[in-house]
Protein backbone atom coordinates (compact mmCIF):
# COMPACT_ATOMS: atom_id res chain seq x y z
CA UNK A 1 0.00 0.00 0.00
CA UNK A 2 3.02 2.22 0.48
CA UNK A 3 3.24 2.64 -3.23
CA UNK A 4 -0.15 4.34 -3.18
CA UNK A 5 0.01 6.38 0.02
CA UNK A 6 3.63 7.40 -0.51
CA UNK A 7 2.79 8.82 -3.93
CA UNK A 8 -0.73 10.00 -3.36
CA UNK A 9 -0.06 13.26 -5.22
CA UNK A 10 1.13 11.44 -8.33
CA UNK A 11 -1.72 8.95 -8.25
CA UNK A 12 -4.38 11.60 -8.00
CA UNK A 13 -2.80 13.59 -10.82
CA UNK A 14 -2.56 10.51 -13.02
CA UNK A 15 -6.11 9.41 -12.30
CA UNK A 16 -7.45 12.90 -12.98
CA UNK A 17 -5.60 13.03 -16.28
CA UNK A 18 -6.80 9.59 -17.33
CA UNK A 19 -10.40 10.48 -16.54
CA UNK A 20 -10.01 13.84 -18.29
CA UNK A 21 -8.69 12.23 -21.47
CA UNK A 22 -11.52 9.70 -21.19
CA UNK A 23 -14.31 12.25 -20.69
CA UNK A 24 -13.20 14.88 -23.19
CA UNK A 25 -12.05 12.29 -25.72
CA UNK A 26 -15.43 10.62 -25.29
CA UNK A 27 -17.30 13.86 -25.92
CA UNK A 28 -15.35 14.54 -29.12
CA UNK A 29 -15.82 10.93 -30.23
CA UNK A 30 -19.55 11.09 -29.59
CA UNK A 31 -20.15 14.39 -31.38
CA UNK A 32 -17.91 13.60 -34.35
CA UNK A 33 -19.15 10.00 -34.43
CA UNK A 34 -22.79 11.06 -34.63
CA UNK A 35 -21.97 13.42 -37.50
CA UNK A 36 -19.99 10.77 -39.38
CA UNK A 37 -22.59 8.09 -38.60
CA UNK A 38 -25.32 10.33 -39.99
CA UNK A 39 -23.22 10.94 -43.10
CA UNK A 40 -22.79 7.19 -43.54
CA UNK A 41 -26.56 6.61 -43.78
CA UNK A 42 -27.49 9.89 -45.47
CA UNK A 43 -29.16 10.02 -48.90
CA UNK A 44 -26.31 12.19 -50.25
CA UNK A 45 -23.78 9.95 -52.02
CA UNK A 46 -20.89 12.37 -51.53
CA UNK A 47 -21.52 12.58 -47.80
CA UNK A 48 -21.60 8.78 -47.63
CA UNK A 49 -18.31 8.58 -49.52
CA UNK A 50 -16.63 11.12 -47.24
CA UNK A 51 -17.84 9.19 -44.18
CA UNK A 52 -16.60 5.90 -45.60
CA UNK A 53 -13.17 7.27 -46.45
CA UNK A 54 -12.79 8.81 -43.00
CA UNK A 55 -13.84 5.64 -41.20
CA UNK A 56 -11.65 3.36 -43.31
CA UNK A 57 -8.58 5.57 -43.13
CA UNK A 58 -8.65 6.27 -39.41
CA UNK A 59 -9.86 2.83 -38.31
CA UNK A 60 -6.98 1.14 -40.09
CA UNK A 61 -4.37 3.40 -38.55
CA UNK A 62 -2.99 2.29 -35.18
CA UNK A 63 -4.06 4.61 -32.38
CA UNK A 64 -0.40 4.98 -31.49
CA UNK A 65 0.25 6.43 -34.92
CA UNK A 66 -2.70 8.83 -34.61
CA UNK A 67 -1.13 10.02 -31.37
CA UNK A 68 2.20 10.32 -33.18
CA UNK A 69 0.61 12.56 -35.81
CA UNK A 70 -0.94 14.81 -33.23
CA UNK A 71 1.68 15.00 -30.49
CA UNK A 72 4.81 15.08 -32.66
CA UNK A 73 3.37 16.24 -35.98
CA UNK A 74 1.06 19.05 -34.93
CA UNK A 75 3.76 21.33 -33.47
CA UNK A 76 5.50 21.18 -36.87
CA UNK A 77 2.63 23.01 -38.50
CA UNK A 78 3.26 26.32 -36.78
CA UNK A 79 -0.29 26.48 -35.44
CA UNK A 80 -1.13 27.85 -31.97
CA UNK A 81 0.56 25.84 -29.20
CA UNK A 82 -1.44 23.16 -27.45
CA UNK A 83 -0.43 20.99 -24.53
CA UNK A 84 0.25 17.31 -25.12
CA UNK A 85 -2.84 16.44 -23.12
CA UNK A 86 -5.11 18.47 -25.40
CA UNK A 87 -3.49 16.96 -28.49
CA UNK A 88 -3.88 13.49 -27.00
CA UNK A 89 -7.57 14.16 -26.33
CA UNK A 90 -8.01 15.22 -29.96
CA UNK A 91 -6.18 12.11 -31.20
CA UNK A 92 -8.20 9.68 -29.12
CA UNK A 93 -11.47 11.49 -29.92
CA UNK A 94 -10.88 11.45 -33.66
CA UNK A 95 -9.88 7.79 -33.54
CA UNK A 96 -12.82 6.64 -31.41
CA UNK A 97 -15.31 8.63 -33.49
CA UNK A 98 -14.95 6.05 -36.27
CA UNK A 99 -16.08 3.31 -33.89
CA UNK A 100 -19.00 5.40 -32.64
CA UNK A 101 -20.07 6.00 -36.24
CA UNK A 102 -19.93 2.30 -37.07
CA UNK A 103 -21.92 1.33 -33.98
CA UNK A 104 -24.62 3.87 -34.84
CA UNK A 105 -24.83 2.59 -38.39
CA UNK A 106 -25.06 -1.02 -37.23
CA UNK A 107 -27.70 0.02 -34.70
CA UNK A 108 -29.89 1.60 -37.36
CA UNK A 109 -29.44 -1.56 -39.41
CA UNK A 110 -30.82 -3.77 -36.63
CA UNK A 111 -34.23 -2.08 -36.90
CA UNK A 112 -36.28 -4.38 -39.13
CA UNK A 113 -37.30 -2.99 -42.53
CA UNK A 114 -40.94 -3.60 -41.71
CA UNK A 115 -40.85 -0.92 -39.04
CA UNK A 116 -39.82 1.80 -41.45
CA UNK A 117 -42.16 0.48 -44.10
CA UNK A 118 -45.10 0.46 -41.70
CA UNK A 119 -44.26 3.97 -40.58
CA UNK A 120 -44.15 5.18 -44.16
CA UNK A 121 -47.32 3.29 -44.99
CA UNK A 122 -49.29 5.23 -42.40
CA UNK A 123 -47.97 8.40 -44.02
CA UNK A 124 -45.28 9.58 -41.62
CA UNK A 125 -42.71 11.90 -43.20
CA UNK A 126 -38.97 11.17 -42.97
CA UNK A 127 -38.48 13.25 -39.83
CA UNK A 128 -41.17 11.41 -37.90
CA UNK A 129 -40.10 7.99 -39.21
CA UNK A 130 -36.69 8.71 -37.76
CA UNK A 131 -37.64 10.33 -34.46
CA UNK A 132 -40.68 8.22 -33.59
CA UNK A 133 -39.96 4.80 -35.05
CA UNK A 134 -36.34 4.16 -36.02
CA UNK A 135 -34.27 6.11 -33.51
CA UNK A 136 -35.98 4.91 -30.29
CA UNK A 137 -35.44 1.30 -31.38
CA UNK A 138 -31.97 1.85 -32.78
CA UNK A 139 -30.95 3.68 -29.62
CA UNK A 140 -31.82 0.67 -27.47
CA UNK A 141 -29.83 -1.79 -29.50
CA UNK A 142 -26.96 0.70 -29.73
CA UNK A 143 -26.44 1.22 -26.01
CA UNK A 144 -24.57 -2.04 -25.22
CA UNK A 145 -22.08 -1.85 -28.12
CA UNK A 146 -21.67 1.87 -27.46
CA UNK A 147 -20.67 1.07 -23.90
CA UNK A 148 -18.13 -1.39 -25.32
CA UNK A 149 -16.69 1.42 -27.41
CA UNK A 150 -16.34 3.59 -24.33
CA UNK A 151 -14.76 0.76 -22.34
CA UNK A 152 -12.24 0.42 -25.16
CA UNK A 153 -11.75 4.19 -25.11
CA UNK A 154 -10.97 4.03 -21.41
CA UNK A 155 -8.38 1.33 -21.97
CA UNK A 156 -6.97 3.20 -24.95
CA UNK A 157 -6.20 6.25 -22.80
CA UNK A 158 -3.10 4.29 -21.70
CA UNK A 159 -1.56 4.89 -25.13
CA UNK A 160 -1.08 8.49 -24.04
CA UNK A 161 1.66 7.19 -21.73
CA UNK A 162 3.94 6.83 -24.72
CA UNK A 163 3.54 10.53 -25.51
CA UNK A 164 4.56 12.29 -22.34
CA UNK A 165 1.03 12.68 -21.01
CA UNK A 166 1.06 11.94 -17.32
CA UNK A 167 -1.79 9.48 -16.91
CA UNK A 168 -2.04 6.15 -15.13
CA UNK A 169 0.05 4.02 -17.46
CA UNK A 170 2.83 6.61 -17.30
CA UNK A 171 3.01 6.35 -13.51
CA UNK A 172 5.68 3.65 -13.55
CA UNK A 173 8.12 5.99 -15.26
CA UNK A 174 7.09 9.00 -13.17
CA UNK A 175 7.49 7.20 -9.84
CA UNK A 176 10.73 5.49 -10.78
CA UNK A 177 12.34 8.60 -12.18
CA UNK A 178 11.61 10.70 -9.10
CA UNK A 179 14.14 9.87 -6.37
CA UNK A 180 12.93 8.78 -2.94
CA UNK A 181 9.55 7.51 -4.10
CA UNK A 182 8.44 4.16 -2.69
CA UNK A 183 7.42 1.39 -5.06
CA UNK A 184 8.96 -0.79 -7.73
CA UNK A 185 7.64 -0.95 -11.32
CA UNK A 186 5.87 -4.25 -10.74
CA UNK A 187 3.89 -2.91 -7.80
CA UNK A 188 2.95 0.33 -9.54
CA UNK A 189 1.81 -1.45 -12.70
CA UNK A 190 -0.19 -4.03 -10.78
CA UNK A 191 -2.07 -1.26 -9.00
CA UNK A 192 -2.63 0.53 -12.31
CA UNK A 193 -4.06 -2.72 -13.67
CA UNK A 194 -6.29 -3.00 -10.61
CA UNK A 195 -7.63 0.52 -11.16
CA UNK A 196 -8.41 -0.26 -14.80
CA UNK A 197 -10.05 -3.58 -13.96
CA UNK A 198 -12.22 -1.81 -11.38
CA UNK A 199 -13.24 0.94 -13.80
CA UNK A 200 -13.92 -1.51 -16.62
CA UNK A 201 -15.94 -3.85 -14.41
CA UNK A 202 -17.96 -0.89 -13.24
CA UNK A 203 -18.69 0.09 -16.82
CA UNK A 204 -19.56 -3.43 -17.96
CA UNK A 205 -21.87 -3.77 -14.98
CA UNK A 206 -23.60 -0.60 -16.18
CA UNK A 207 -23.67 -2.04 -19.67
CA UNK A 208 -25.36 -5.23 -18.51
CA UNK A 209 -27.89 -3.32 -16.45
CA UNK A 210 -28.86 -1.10 -19.36
CA UNK A 211 -28.92 -4.07 -21.70
CA UNK A 212 -31.37 -5.95 -19.50
CA UNK A 213 -33.47 -2.90 -18.88
CA UNK A 214 -33.81 -1.98 -22.53
CA UNK A 215 -33.88 -5.38 -24.17
CA UNK A 216 -36.41 -5.39 -27.00
CA UNK A 217 -38.34 -8.56 -27.64
CA UNK A 218 -38.33 -8.84 -31.41
CA UNK B 1 -27.01 1.07 -50.89
CA UNK B 2 -30.74 1.48 -50.88
CA UNK B 3 -31.95 2.38 -47.48
CA UNK B 4 -35.21 1.92 -45.67
CA UNK B 5 -34.69 5.31 -44.15
CA UNK B 6 -35.68 7.35 -47.15
CA UNK B 7 -37.71 7.04 -50.34
CA UNK B 8 -36.46 7.37 -53.86
CA UNK B 9 -36.07 11.16 -53.85
CA UNK B 10 -38.61 13.32 -55.59
CA UNK B 11 -37.80 16.68 -57.24
CA UNK B 12 -37.68 18.61 -53.97
CA UNK B 13 -35.59 15.99 -52.21
CA UNK B 14 -33.21 15.86 -55.17
CA UNK B 15 -32.73 19.61 -54.98
CA UNK B 16 -32.18 19.40 -51.23
CA UNK B 17 -29.71 16.55 -51.61
CA UNK B 18 -27.78 18.57 -54.17
CA UNK B 19 -27.49 21.45 -51.75
CA UNK B 20 -26.32 19.08 -49.01
CA UNK B 21 -23.80 17.57 -51.41
CA UNK B 22 -22.44 21.01 -52.26
CA UNK B 23 -22.17 21.90 -48.57
CA UNK B 24 -20.33 18.64 -47.87
CA UNK B 25 -17.92 19.21 -50.72
CA UNK B 26 -17.26 22.80 -49.66
CA UNK B 27 -16.63 21.76 -46.04
CA UNK B 28 -14.35 18.87 -46.96
CA UNK B 29 -12.41 20.95 -49.48
CA UNK B 30 -12.06 23.69 -46.88
CA UNK B 31 -10.69 21.28 -44.24
CA UNK B 32 -8.32 19.50 -46.63
CA UNK B 33 -7.32 22.78 -48.21
CA UNK B 34 -6.49 24.27 -44.84
CA UNK B 35 -4.40 21.22 -43.90
CA UNK B 36 -2.52 21.27 -47.21
CA UNK B 37 -2.00 25.02 -46.87
CA UNK B 38 -0.58 24.58 -43.35
CA UNK B 39 1.65 21.75 -44.53
CA UNK B 40 2.88 23.87 -47.43
CA UNK B 41 3.28 27.00 -45.32
CA UNK B 42 5.37 25.18 -42.71
CA UNK B 43 7.56 23.72 -45.44
CA UNK B 44 6.49 20.09 -45.15
CA UNK B 45 6.66 19.62 -48.91
CA UNK B 46 10.26 20.79 -49.17
CA UNK B 47 12.59 18.27 -50.75
CA UNK B 48 14.89 18.28 -47.73
CA UNK B 49 12.09 16.89 -45.58
CA UNK B 50 11.56 13.96 -47.91
CA UNK B 51 15.24 13.34 -48.67
CA UNK B 52 15.48 10.52 -46.11
CA UNK B 53 13.26 8.39 -48.27
CA UNK B 54 15.67 8.50 -51.20
CA UNK B 55 18.19 6.32 -49.37
CA UNK B 56 18.20 2.58 -49.89
CA UNK B 57 19.42 2.05 -46.33
CA UNK B 58 16.31 3.77 -44.98
CA UNK B 59 14.04 1.52 -47.00
CA UNK B 60 16.03 -1.51 -45.83
CA UNK B 61 15.41 -0.28 -42.30
CA UNK B 62 11.70 0.12 -42.99
CA UNK B 63 11.62 -3.41 -44.41
CA UNK B 64 13.36 -4.76 -41.34
CA UNK B 65 10.93 -2.91 -39.05
CA UNK B 66 8.04 -4.22 -41.13
CA UNK B 67 9.44 -7.70 -40.66
CA UNK B 68 9.53 -7.15 -36.91
CA UNK B 69 5.94 -5.92 -36.91
CA UNK B 70 4.80 -8.90 -38.95
CA UNK B 71 6.80 -11.34 -36.80
CA UNK B 72 5.10 -10.08 -33.65
CA UNK B 73 1.71 -10.03 -35.37
CA UNK B 74 1.97 -13.53 -36.83
CA UNK B 75 2.93 -15.27 -33.60
CA UNK B 76 0.47 -13.20 -31.55
CA UNK B 77 -2.33 -14.03 -33.99
CA UNK B 78 -1.72 -17.77 -33.84
CA UNK B 79 -1.27 -17.83 -30.07
CA UNK B 80 -4.33 -15.69 -29.42
CA UNK B 81 -6.54 -17.96 -31.53
CA UNK B 82 -5.25 -20.97 -29.58
CA UNK B 83 -5.78 -19.21 -26.26
CA UNK B 84 -9.21 -18.06 -27.41
CA UNK B 85 -10.25 -21.63 -28.18
CA UNK B 86 -8.94 -22.88 -24.85
CA UNK B 87 -10.70 -20.15 -22.87
CA UNK B 88 -13.94 -20.60 -24.82
CA UNK B 89 -13.94 -24.34 -24.15
CA UNK B 90 -13.18 -23.70 -20.48
CA UNK B 91 -15.95 -21.19 -20.19
CA UNK B 92 -18.49 -23.54 -21.75
CA UNK B 93 -17.43 -26.40 -19.47
CA UNK B 94 -20.02 -28.30 -17.46
CA UNK B 95 -17.77 -28.30 -14.40
CA UNK B 96 -18.11 -25.25 -12.23
CA UNK B 97 -14.51 -25.56 -11.01
CA UNK B 98 -13.31 -25.07 -14.59
CA UNK B 99 -15.95 -22.64 -15.76
CA UNK B 100 -15.77 -20.10 -12.95
CA UNK B 101 -11.99 -19.54 -12.84
CA UNK B 102 -11.81 -19.41 -16.64
CA UNK B 103 -14.63 -16.86 -16.69
CA UNK B 104 -12.73 -14.72 -14.23
CA UNK B 105 -9.48 -15.03 -16.13
CA UNK B 106 -11.18 -14.06 -19.38
CA UNK B 107 -12.88 -11.04 -17.83
CA UNK B 108 -9.65 -9.98 -16.13
CA UNK B 109 -7.50 -10.24 -19.25
CA UNK B 110 -10.10 -8.29 -21.20
CA UNK B 111 -10.23 -5.51 -18.62
CA UNK B 112 -6.49 -4.80 -18.43
CA UNK B 113 -5.29 -2.45 -21.19
CA UNK B 114 -2.84 -4.15 -23.58
CA UNK B 115 -0.22 -1.51 -22.94
CA UNK B 116 -0.35 -2.05 -19.18
CA UNK B 117 0.01 -5.78 -19.81
CA UNK B 118 3.05 -5.15 -22.02
CA UNK B 119 4.60 -2.87 -19.42
CA UNK B 120 3.97 -5.45 -16.70
CA UNK B 121 5.83 -8.04 -18.74
CA UNK B 122 8.66 -5.75 -19.78
CA UNK B 123 9.20 -3.41 -16.82
CA UNK B 124 7.44 -5.37 -14.08
CA UNK B 125 8.81 -8.87 -14.37
CA UNK B 126 12.52 -7.96 -13.95
CA UNK B 127 11.62 -7.08 -10.34
CA UNK B 128 10.91 -10.75 -9.68
CA UNK B 129 13.97 -11.76 -11.68
CA UNK B 130 12.43 -12.58 -15.06
CA UNK B 131 13.92 -10.56 -17.88
CA UNK B 132 11.99 -10.56 -21.10
CA UNK B 133 12.80 -9.53 -24.63
CA UNK B 134 10.51 -6.71 -25.87
CA UNK B 135 9.43 -9.08 -28.64
CA UNK B 136 8.04 -11.57 -26.14
CA UNK B 137 6.43 -8.87 -24.04
CA UNK B 138 4.58 -7.62 -27.14
CA UNK B 139 3.59 -11.10 -28.29
CA UNK B 140 2.46 -12.36 -24.90
CA UNK B 141 0.48 -9.21 -24.06
CA UNK B 142 -1.26 -9.31 -27.44
CA UNK B 143 -1.92 -13.01 -26.99
CA UNK B 144 -3.50 -12.54 -23.57
CA UNK B 145 -5.69 -9.64 -24.59
CA UNK B 146 -6.83 -10.79 -28.03
CA UNK B 147 -7.15 -14.36 -26.83
CA UNK B 148 -9.66 -13.32 -24.21
CA UNK B 149 -11.59 -11.22 -26.73
CA UNK B 150 -11.60 -14.10 -29.23
CA UNK B 151 -12.81 -16.46 -26.51
CA UNK B 152 -15.92 -14.31 -26.19
CA UNK B 153 -16.31 -14.31 -29.97
CA UNK B 154 -16.14 -18.12 -30.11
CA UNK B 155 -18.57 -18.40 -27.23
CA UNK B 156 -21.04 -15.99 -28.82
CA UNK B 157 -20.76 -18.00 -32.04
CA UNK B 158 -21.54 -21.24 -30.25
CA UNK B 159 -24.40 -19.74 -28.27
CA UNK B 160 -25.93 -18.28 -31.42
CA UNK B 161 -26.18 -21.75 -32.97
CA UNK B 162 -29.65 -23.29 -32.88
CA UNK B 163 -29.86 -25.62 -29.88
CA UNK B 164 -31.08 -28.36 -32.20
CA UNK B 165 -27.51 -28.76 -33.44
CA UNK B 166 -26.27 -29.75 -30.03
CA UNK B 167 -29.32 -31.90 -29.32
CA UNK B 168 -28.94 -33.75 -32.62
CA UNK B 169 -25.31 -34.39 -31.74
CA UNK B 170 -26.23 -35.92 -28.40
CA UNK B 171 -29.09 -37.82 -30.02
CA UNK B 172 -26.74 -39.70 -32.34
CA UNK B 173 -24.72 -40.72 -29.32
CA UNK B 174 -21.82 -38.27 -29.36
CA UNK B 175 -20.28 -37.19 -26.08
CA UNK B 176 -19.74 -33.56 -25.10
CA UNK B 177 -16.28 -33.67 -26.62
CA UNK B 178 -17.59 -34.90 -29.95
CA UNK B 179 -20.48 -32.45 -30.00
CA UNK B 180 -18.10 -29.56 -29.40
CA UNK B 181 -15.33 -30.66 -31.72
CA UNK B 182 -17.37 -32.06 -34.60
CA UNK B 183 -20.58 -30.04 -34.56
CA UNK B 184 -20.47 -26.78 -32.66
CA UNK B 185 -16.96 -25.44 -33.17
CA UNK B 186 -16.74 -25.86 -36.94
CA UNK B 187 -20.01 -23.99 -37.38
CA UNK B 188 -19.20 -21.29 -34.86
CA UNK B 189 -15.71 -20.67 -36.24
CA UNK B 190 -17.03 -20.49 -39.78
CA UNK B 191 -19.82 -18.11 -38.85
CA UNK B 192 -17.48 -15.97 -36.81
CA UNK B 193 -14.59 -15.85 -39.31
CA UNK B 194 -15.23 -12.22 -40.34
CA UNK B 195 -15.22 -11.16 -36.69
CA UNK B 196 -12.10 -13.20 -36.00
CA UNK B 197 -10.26 -11.56 -38.90
CA UNK B 198 -11.51 -8.15 -37.72
CA UNK B 199 -9.95 -8.92 -34.35
CA UNK B 200 -6.71 -9.80 -36.13
CA UNK B 201 -6.76 -6.29 -37.64
CA UNK B 202 -6.89 -5.01 -34.07
CA UNK B 203 -3.94 -7.24 -33.18
CA UNK B 204 -1.99 -5.87 -36.12
CA UNK B 205 -2.70 -2.29 -35.07
CA UNK B 206 -1.80 -3.02 -31.47
CA UNK B 207 1.69 -4.21 -32.43
CA UNK B 208 2.32 -0.47 -32.81
CA UNK B 209 2.16 -0.22 -29.02
CA UNK B 210 5.43 -2.12 -29.00
CA UNK B 211 7.37 1.05 -29.70
CA UNK B 212 6.53 2.33 -26.21
CA UNK B 213 8.45 -0.60 -24.71
CA UNK B 214 11.27 -0.18 -27.27
CA UNK B 215 10.37 -3.02 -29.60
CA UNK B 216 11.96 -1.97 -32.92
CA UNK B 217 8.83 -2.18 -35.08
CA UNK B 218 7.50 0.19 -37.74
CA UNK B 219 6.42 3.03 -35.51
CA UNK B 220 9.67 2.83 -33.56
CA UNK B 221 11.48 3.20 -36.84
CA UNK B 222 9.25 6.15 -37.78
CA UNK B 223 10.31 7.85 -34.57
CA UNK B 224 13.94 7.04 -35.31
CA UNK B 225 13.59 8.50 -38.80
CA UNK B 226 12.00 11.69 -37.54
CA UNK B 227 15.14 12.53 -35.57
CA UNK B 228 17.13 12.56 -38.83
CA UNK B 229 18.35 15.68 -40.51
CA UNK B 230 15.47 18.01 -41.43
CA UNK B 231 13.29 16.31 -38.77
CA UNK B 232 10.86 14.67 -41.20
CA UNK B 233 8.31 13.86 -38.47
CA UNK B 234 5.13 14.16 -40.48
CA UNK B 235 6.76 12.62 -43.52
CA UNK B 236 7.76 9.43 -41.74
CA UNK B 237 4.34 9.29 -40.08
CA UNK B 238 2.70 9.53 -43.52
CA UNK B 239 4.89 6.80 -45.00
CA UNK B 240 4.57 4.42 -42.04
CA UNK B 241 0.88 5.23 -41.69
CA UNK B 242 0.39 4.34 -45.34
CA UNK B 243 2.06 0.97 -44.76
CA UNK B 244 -0.20 0.23 -41.78
CA UNK B 245 -3.35 1.26 -43.65
CA UNK B 246 -2.46 -0.96 -46.61
CA UNK B 247 -1.74 -3.95 -44.35
CA UNK B 248 -4.98 -3.50 -42.39
CA UNK B 249 -7.02 -2.96 -45.55
CA UNK B 250 -5.65 -6.21 -46.95
CA UNK B 251 -6.73 -8.03 -43.77
CA UNK B 252 -10.17 -6.34 -43.81
CA UNK B 253 -10.43 -7.25 -47.48
CA UNK B 254 -9.86 -10.89 -46.54
CA UNK B 255 -12.62 -10.59 -43.93
CA UNK B 256 -15.03 -9.12 -46.49
CA UNK B 257 -14.12 -11.83 -48.98
CA UNK B 258 -14.79 -14.57 -46.42
CA UNK B 259 -18.08 -12.93 -45.56
CA UNK B 260 -19.18 -12.89 -49.19
CA UNK B 261 -18.01 -16.47 -49.68
CA UNK B 262 -19.98 -17.74 -46.70
CA UNK B 263 -23.07 -15.70 -47.50
CA UNK B 264 -24.62 -18.38 -49.72
CA UNK B 265 -25.69 -20.18 -46.58
CA UNK B 266 -28.81 -18.55 -45.16
CA UNK B 267 -28.10 -19.93 -41.70
CA UNK B 268 -24.75 -18.25 -41.53
CA UNK B 269 -25.92 -14.87 -42.71
CA UNK B 270 -27.64 -13.94 -39.50
CA UNK B 271 -24.61 -14.85 -37.43
CA UNK B 272 -22.18 -12.94 -39.56
CA UNK B 273 -24.51 -10.02 -39.13
CA UNK B 274 -23.46 -10.12 -35.51
CA UNK B 275 -20.15 -8.72 -36.67
CA UNK B 276 -21.97 -5.53 -37.37
CA UNK B 277 -21.07 -5.50 -41.06
CA UNK B 278 -23.59 -7.69 -42.84
CA UNK B 279 -27.22 -6.76 -42.73
CA UNK B 280 -29.55 -9.27 -41.09
CA UNK B 281 -32.27 -8.21 -43.45
CA UNK B 282 -30.47 -9.24 -46.61
CA UNK B 283 -32.08 -12.65 -46.37
CA UNK B 284 -35.81 -12.44 -46.37
CA UNK B 285 -35.87 -15.88 -44.81
CA UNK B 286 -34.00 -14.99 -41.63
CA UNK B 287 -36.17 -15.77 -38.66
CA UNK B 288 -36.96 -13.60 -35.67
CA UNK B 289 -34.73 -15.72 -33.45
CA UNK B 290 -31.81 -15.23 -35.77
CA UNK B 291 -32.20 -11.48 -35.68
CA UNK B 292 -32.36 -11.60 -31.90
CA UNK B 293 -29.27 -13.77 -31.85
CA UNK B 294 -27.55 -11.31 -34.12
CA UNK B 295 -28.60 -8.40 -31.99
CA UNK B 296 -27.70 -10.10 -28.75
CA UNK B 297 -24.23 -10.99 -29.84
CA UNK B 298 -23.79 -7.53 -31.31
CA UNK B 299 -23.66 -6.10 -27.86
CA UNK B 300 -21.42 -8.83 -26.54
CA UNK B 301 -18.30 -8.27 -28.51
CA UNK B 302 -18.82 -5.69 -31.19
CA UNK B 303 -15.83 -3.37 -31.27
CA UNK B 304 -14.93 -4.64 -27.82
CA UNK B 305 -11.37 -5.13 -28.85
CA UNK B 306 -10.43 -1.90 -30.57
Amino acid sequence: MDVIFGNLDLWSEALTNTLMVFVFGGIIALVLGIIVGAMRVSPVPIARAVGTVYVNLVRNTPLTLVFFFFVFGYPQLGLPDMSNTVLGILAIGIYTATYVAEVLRAGINTVPVGQAEAARAIGLPFGQVMTLIIMPQAFRSVVPPMMSVFIALLKNTTVAAGFAISELAALRATINDAPGRPGNPMEVLLWVAVVFVALVLLMSWGQRTLENKWRIAR
Amino acid sequence: MTSVLYDVPGPRAIARNRILAVITVVLVVAVIGFMVYRLWESGQFEASKWRVFTFTAVWMGILKALGNTLAAFALAAVLSIVLGLVLAVGRLSDHAWVRIPVTWITELLRAIPVLVLMMLLYYGLPVVGVRMDPYWAVVLALMAYNGSVLAEVFRAGIEALPSGQKEAGYAIGLRKNGVMRLILFPQAVRAMLPVIVAQLVVTMKDTALGFIITYPELLYYAKLLSSQQGRPILQSAFVIGGIYIVMCLILSGIAKWIEVKTRHSAKLTAYTAAGGEADPRIHEGSTVTEVIAAQKSLGKFDSQGM
